[in-house]
Order: C-alpha cells, then structure tokens, then sequence
C-alpha cells in the first residue's frame, strides 16, 4: 500500500543527522494543509525512531514507514 | 505540547549548540521554547560572533575547536548558524539577558537584533518558566 502512496510533499533529508530530519519534517507540517501526505525520506537511523514519536505527540497520522537500501521513508497524514 | 525554558549562560560552542539542538527538538515535536541568553552566553549573540566560540573543553588555543568544527562539517552536523535560523523558522523565542548587558557594556546595536524577542531580567525568565515542564541550564 505504501507503494502507491501519492505525497504532496517530499522531505529529503538523506545524509543529514541530528536535529535536520526532525526539524525539516516539522518545517514541512507547518506549510502542509491538512490531509497532505508528506514522505520524509533520510538515512540517520536515530530520526527513523524520533520522527515518529514526534508524529505522535503533533497529533499527526502516520501512515507507515518503507525501508530499501538503508534510506528510509516514512509517510505523514496532516 | 508544553513548553521547555533553557537558560544559555556558557558562552562555548559545544553547550550554545546543545541548547539550540535541544531547543530545535522541543519545537519540532510540538512544544514552545524560549532560550535565555546570559552571562558568556550573550557573547554569541553579539553580531557575527555565534559561532565565533571556544569548546568547553580541548579547545588547545583555537587548534580544538578548528579540528572540532572540521569534525562536525565532515560528519554533516548543522552549523550554529542553521541550527539558529531553525530555532527561529519553528517559532522559537530568545530573550537577551539586560543586566550582562550593563555589566559587559552591551548595546542592542552590538547584538543582532532580527534574533532577539525581549530583552528582560531573571523576572522574565521565571515568568516564562511557570508554564514549562523543563528547564535547563547549559
């Protein structure tokens, strides 16, 4: 299902670490509308774990998170 | 979310860019931030000097910073100056600590004034700490 997904928005945060990914997703909640689908796709393996608990707590949906070679892509509903 | 209160009294490179990293999270999860700049922490608000700083330790003459900042850019951490304009871009607020101001002679036009919200005493800070869950002292 993940494949299909259709984003509005692409965060491309690969090869950047800690704080960037986290800090460039909520830059990217802050311009969407709601129901946007934005796609955070990075490499750090810690915001892999730390966007999703940020996704929570902004009271965001997250729709799923797909992984091939080591880049990360994780699905957020505003 | 809540809201976080950091007080930045060092003035080294090391501990402004853990408040400001810190700082950055707290917002980006949802929460509102204010920063206190004071004491040599002022220093890097001074125009132009933000990431004009030594480390907290090993910083060996400016030879330890030099190496740490070569460090830092070759394992991607974003520099004082993007961990700053973040810290701003996500609604993150900074007040100016008025007494180091008098103590160290500095005038508003020393400071780079686009960063600052309010300049105030220990009142605005505690004030602004009554509604946060945590504060910190770097």
């Amino acid at each position: 299902m993940l494949q299909t997904i259709q984003s509005d928005i692409v965060v491309d945060v690969v090869g950047e670490t800690c704080p960037v990914p986290l800090v460039e997703m909520r830059k990217a909640v802050m311009k969407a509308k709601k129901g946007d689908i934005i796609e955070v796709k990075g490499t750090h393996p810690a915001s892999k774990q730390e966007i999703p608990m940020a996704v929570d707590s902004l009271g965001l949906e997250l729709l799923g998170i797909r992984e091939e070679d080591q880049v990360w892509h994780i699905f957020i509903q505003k | 979310m809540d809201k976080a209160t950091i007080v930045v009294h060092s003035g080294d490179l090391d501990k402004v860019m853990s408040a400001l990293i810190i700082g950055n999270g707290y917002l980006a999860m949802g929460g509102e931030v204010t920063l206190y700049f004071t004491f040599w922490g002022l220093q890097r608000l001074i125009k132009g000097r933000l990431s004009k700083a030594p480390l907290s330790r090993m910083h060996f003459f400016g030879l330890g910073t030099w190496m740490m900042k070569r460090k830092m850019k070759k394992a991607n951490v974003a520099p004082p100056e993007k961990l700053m304009a973040d810290f701003k871009a996500l609604g993150g607020r900074i007040i100016a600590c008025e007494m180091t101001m008098e103590v160290m002679g500095i005038s508003k036009s020393d400071l780079d004034e686009t960063l600052i919200d309010e300049y105030g005493a220990v009142g605005m800070y505690v004030n602004e700490s009554k509604k946060a869950r945590m504060t910190l002292f770097i």
